[in-house]
C-alpha cells in the first residue's frame, strides 16, 4: 500500500495512461519514445552513471594490475591480508586431505555446469561451495536467457548486439564463444529437463530485453535462472558417484606448484572451522560477483553470498583481471515498500511493454536502452530534473507502469509471465496488476572479472574462471539475458577445458603458498592495518551496538576469528 | 539507532529480543547479533534457504514462511529451519519413461498422500502442493510440473506433510521428465543447432570479428529493430 502523500502522483500514471498506450498501439513499442542516439547515450552516462562518480575509482597498488584505476571498493580488498597464514599451513601442504582432477569453486549455475562437463569428460570432480549448492546470483536470475533460435535472428546478429550493448568493448572471442553457442546450451539444458517458456506448438517464446534487435529472450516464468539452476543441481545429485559436492566449505586460498600452476585450494568448513588442503590439477573458480560490496552504498540485487571472493584469490596467485572498474547498476530495483529496497524489478516488465514513468506520468526514456543508459537516464530524472517520486525513508523512486502490460496484452498476462513480481509486491500489500511499482537503479552485476580466452583459461596455468567472476563478455555493460546465458556457456567450456588439461596433466609437484607469502608482504609494505582481511566471505550486517558488546579481540573479514 | 523508532519485542529460539518494527524476519535475526550462515541465501525469495516456523501471541497455530519476506509481529516466536532431510534417488533422466511407473519405483511414499492438504497450507509460495502431488498420482505429469514451477524447495510442506511425502522432489523429477520428454519440441530451435554445427555462420562470424570499431558501430545503430509486439 502506498502512502497517501503519493496518491495524487498515481493518479497522473493512470491518467497518462491511455494516451501512452494509444502510441504503444499505433506507432509500435519500440517507437514509443526516441532511443538515445551515440552521442546522447555516451552524455547520460557520463554525467549520471554511479561508476563516473569521483571516488568510484582508485589505482590498485599491488598485483598483476598495478596502477589500473578500479571500482574503490574492490581495490580495498585486493590489499588486504590473507585470512591464513602460509607458514601454519605450509607443514600441511604436504599431505592433502582431499585429492581430485577437477577442483571447482562456487555452486551456481556456472559452477554446476562446469562440474556436469568436468564429470562427462572423464575428471573426477570436487565442487566446494561457500553456502548451499544452487545458493547463488544464478538462482534469482528472472527475465530470461537469450539464443538466437529464431529463423529471422543469428548468433552474428547476436554478437553485435552484445558489442554494441558493452560499447565495443568486449572480448570478440568471449562474445563469440557465447552467441554461437547459445542454442546449444539451451538444447543441452532442454534435453535435461529445463521448462522453457513455449507455445502450444513448441516455438519456444521470445520476446524483446534491453538493446537486442531481434526477440531472443527465452524464459522460464519469472524464474528463469531458478528454472534452470534446480536442473542443473538435481542432474549433479544424481551423478554423485563422480562429482562430490561440499556445502558450507568455502576455498580461502589457492594453492600453486612449483612450476607456478594453481595446484589446489585451502577451504574452510564453515560451520567448525576446520581447513583441508585440496590439491586438484585444475581449479575452476566459479564464485560470482560481488554485490555484496555495496559499492558506493548501493543497495544490491545480489545474493548473501555474493562478496567477490574468486577475483581476490585469483588475483593473489597471479590471475590479471578485465575492466574491474564498471559495475552494473539495474535501473529497476525496488524502493519501495523499504524491506525489499534494491531488490530486482526483472526486466522482462519493460520487454512485455511495461513503461518508466516520472511523476508527473510521462515517459522521458525509451523503456529498453541497455542497461547503463536507462539506469542513468533514471539517476538524471530524479536527480536533476527533480522529475521522481520520494519515499518516506528519503530514497527517490520513478514509476514502473506494470497494469498498461494488462492492456498491451491481455488481462492476466502478468500472472502468467511475472508470477514473482506479483507474489513479491504482494507480500506487501502492493498488486501489480492494478498499481505501477516504484524503482530506482540498484547494484546488480560485476561487468568486469578475472581476464579468460574463450577457452576459460586465465593466464596461471591450471586456473580456469567462469561465470560473473570471469570478465570481458560483456564490455562494461551487460544485457539482458547475458548472464544466464554467460554461466552455461562458459560453465560448461570451463568444465570441459580444465578435465582435459587436468587429465593429460602427467606430473604433480609439491605444493606451495609462496604467492600468498609474496602478496602479504606487498600488503605489509602499503602499511594496511592488519584487520583488514580478505577474502571476506560474508558482508556485515551486525550493528554497531552490538559489535561494542562483542569484545572480540580480532575479526577476519566479518567473520569472527 | 535513532531512539524514536518503533521497537517491538520478538522471541528468537525462546530469547526475548528488541527488534525495528518494520524488520523482516531476518533482518531482526541479524540486528540481534546473529551472524547468520545457515537460513540466508538470496535474501529476496528465490532460494528457499530462509524457511522459517513461527507462532503468533496468544495464537496455538505453527505458521510457516521466509525469513526474508515476513515482517515481524509483537511477541513473535520464532526458530529457523536450517535444513530439510529428503529422499533424493539418484537416476539417469535419460532413460526414464515419462509414466507414473517411474513415481512408484522411486517416490513410492507419494502415494500414501492423505489428502489433508498441509502441505498447501505450509508453503510460503502459496503452492497447491497437494494438487500437484494428486497430479502425480494421476500420472498427469504436465500439470504436476506446471503446478509446482514456483516451488523454491525451502521444504516446509516435507516437514508438515504426515505421509513424510518429500514433495519438492518429486516436483523436480515431474518438471524434469516434462521439460525433457513431453513439452513439444521447437523446430526452430533444432534447426538453429543444426545449422551451428554444420559452420553455416562460421564465415559470417569471422567477418563481423575482424570489423573494426568504427564499421561496426555504424552497422549497430543502423541495425532494424523486430517490433515483436507479441509472441
Amino acid at each position: 500500500m502506498y502512502p497517501s502523500y503519493m496518491h495524487e502522483s498515481l493518479k497522473l500514471v493512470e491518467q497518462t495512461r491511455p494516451a501512452r498506450l494509444k502510441i504503444a498501439r499505433e506507432k509500435g513499442r519500440s517507437k514509443i519514445f526516441p532511443s538515445m542516439t551515440a552521442e546522447e547515450r555516451e552524455d547520460v552516462l557520463h554525467k549520471f552513471h554511479p561508476d563516473y562518480k569521483k571516488d568510484a575509482k582508485h589505482a590498485v597498488r599491488i598485483g598483476p594490475n598495478a596502477g589500473e584505476e578500479i571500482t574503490t571498493e574492490v581495490a580495498d580488498i585486493l590489499e588486504s591480508w590473507p585470512r591464513i597464514n602460509p607458514d601454519t599451513f605450509e607443514p600441511m601442504l604436504k599431505k592433502p586431505d582431499m585429492e581430485t582432477d577437477v577442483l571447482v569453486v562456487g555452486g551456481g549455475s556456472a559452477g554446476a555446469s562446469a562440474a556436469l562437463l568436468a564429470e562427462q569428460t572423464g575428471a573426477r570432480v570436487l565442487l566446494v561451495t561457500k553456502l548451499r549448492l544452487g545458493d547463488s546470483n544464478s538462482v534469482m536470475a528472472q527475465g530470461g536467457i537469450q539464443a538466437a533460435v529464431n529463423p529471422q535472428d543469428s548468433p552474428v546478429r547476436h554478437y553485435l548486439d552484445v558489442m554494441g550493448g558493452g560499447h565495443f568493448d568486449n572480448k570478440p572471442e568471449l562474445v563469440e564463444a557465447l552467441a554461437m553457442d547459445a542454442p546449444l546450451v539451451v538444447e543441452w539444458l532442454t534435453e535435461l529437463g529445463v521448462m522453457f517458456d513455449r507455445l502450444p506448438d513448441g516455438k519456444l517464446k521470445t520476446r524483446h530485453g534491453g538493446g537486442t534487435s531481434r526477440t531472443r529472450m527465452l524464459s522460464c516464468k519469472d524464474y528463469t535462472g531458478s528454472g534452470i539452476l534446480r536442473v542443473l543441481r538435481d542432474e549433479i545429485e544424481c551423478r554423485n558417484e563422480r562429482i562430490r559436492v561440499m556445502d558450507f566449505t568455502p576455498a580461502v586460498e589457492l594453492l600453486m606448484d612449483a612450476e607456478g600452476r594453481v595446484a589446489g585450494a585451502i577451504v574452510q568448513n564453515f560451520e567448525t572451522d576446520e581447513y583441508f588442503i585440496v590439491r586438484a590439477k585444475a581449479v575452476v573458480m566459479a564464485t560470482g560477483g560481488l554485490g555484496r560490496l555495496h559499492t558506493q552504498g548501493f543497495p544490491t540485487t545480489n545474493h548473501y553470498g555474493a562478496t567477490c571472493d574468486g577475483v581476490v584469490l585469483g588475483y593473489r596467485a597471479g590471475a590479471k583481471m578485465l575492466y574491474m572498474d564498471s559495475v552494473q547498476y539495474h535501473p529497476t530495483g525496488a524502493v519501495y515498500p523499504e524491506q525489499i529496497l534494491g531488490f530486482l524489478v526483472t526486466e522482462k516488465v519493460r520487454g512485455l511493454g511495461g513503461q518508466p514513468v516520472n511523476k508527473e506520468g510521462n515517459l522521458f526514456v525509451f523503456p529498453l536502452e541497455p542497461r547503463d543508459v536507462e539506469a542513468s537516464a533514471f539517476i538524471r530524472e530524479c536527480l536533476e530534473r527533480n522529475n521522481g517520486i520520494a519515499t518516506p525513508s528519503g530514497q527517490q523512486g520513478i514509476w514502473l507502469d506494470s497494469p498498461i502490460i494488462e492492456e498491451l496484452e491481455k488481462p492476466g498476462t502478468i500472472e502468467r509471465e511475472l508470477p514473482a513480481m506479483v507474489r513479491q509486491f504482494k507480500r506487501f500489500g502492493i498488486d501489480i496488476t492494478k498499481e505501477p511499482m516504484l524503482v530506482y537503479p540498484t547494484l546488480h552485476f560485476q561487468n568486469g572479472g578475472l581476464d579468460v580466452n574463450a577457452q576459460c583459461e586465465t593466464n596461471i596455468p591450471g586456473l580456469y574462471a567462469a561465470g560473473e567472476v570471469q570478465g570481458g563478455t560483456h564490455g562494461r555493460n551487460r544485457l539482458m539475458g547475458n548472464s544466464q546465458l554467460e554461466i552455461t556457456v562458459f560453465g560448461r567450456r570451463a568444465g570441459k577445458f580444465a578435465a582435459e588439461y587436468a587429465l593429460a596433466l602427467k606430473k604433480e609437484l609439491p605444493l606451495n603458498l609462496d604467492h600468498v607469502r609474496a602478496f602479504s608482504k606487498e600488503v605489509q609494505k602499503l602499511g594496511i592495518d592488519r584487520s583488514r582481511v580478505s577474502p571476506i566471505l560474508l558482508p556485515d550486517y551486525i550493528p554497531s551496538h552490538i559489535k561494542e558488546k562483542q569484545m572480540t579481540s580480532h575479526y577476519l573479514g566479518t567473520v569472527r576469528g | 539507532m535513532s531512539k524514536k523508532q518503533e521497537q517491538v519485542s520478538v522471541f528468537i529460539m525462546g530469547k526475548k529480543f528488541m527488534v525495528p518494527a518494520a524488520s523482516t524476519i531476518m533482518s531482526a535475526l541479524e540486528y540481534s547479533g546473529f551472524q547468520l550462515k545457515r537460513g540466508v541465501g538470496c535474501r529476496e525469495g528465490f532460494c528457499g534457504a530462509c524457511a522459517t516456523v513461527y507462532r503468533l501471541k496468544d495464537d496455538f497455530k505453527i505458521r510457516t514462511g521466509l525469513a526474508c519476506q515476513t515482517v515481524v509481529q509483537e511477541g513473535m516466536l520464532i526458530a529457523q529451519i536450517p535444513f530439510v532431510p529428503a529422499v533424493k534417488p539418484v537416476y539417469d533422466i535419460s532413460k526414464l519413461e515419462p509414466t507414473i511407473t517411474i513415481f512408484k519405483q522411486l517416490y513410492p511414499e507419494t502415494f500414501r498422500c492423505l489428502g489433508c492438504n498441509t502441505c498447501s497450507k505450509a508453503c510460503p509460495q502459496d503452492i497447491r502442493v497437494m494438487d500437484y502431488i494428486n497430479a502425480v498420482e494421476r500420472g498427469d505429469l504436465a500439470k504436476a510440473a506446471e503446478l509446482s514451477y514456483d516451488c523454491i524447495r525451502c521444504g516446509m510442506c516435507a516437514l508438515r506433510c504426515p505421509a513424510e511425502i518429500g514433495q519438492f522432489n518429486v516436483a523436480i523429477l515431474a518438471q524434469r521428465l516434462y521439460g525433457s520428454c513431453l513439452a513439444p519440441k521447437s523446430k526452430e530451435m533444432i534447426e538453429r543447432v543444426e545449422q551451428i554445427r554444420k559452420g553455416q555462420f562460421n564465415e559470417e562470424m569471422a567477418a563481423i570479428k575482424a570489423t573494426d570499431k568504427a564499421a561496426l558501430k555504424k552497422m549497430y545503430y543502423e541495425r532494424d529493430i523486430e517490433p515483436g509486439e507479441s509472441v
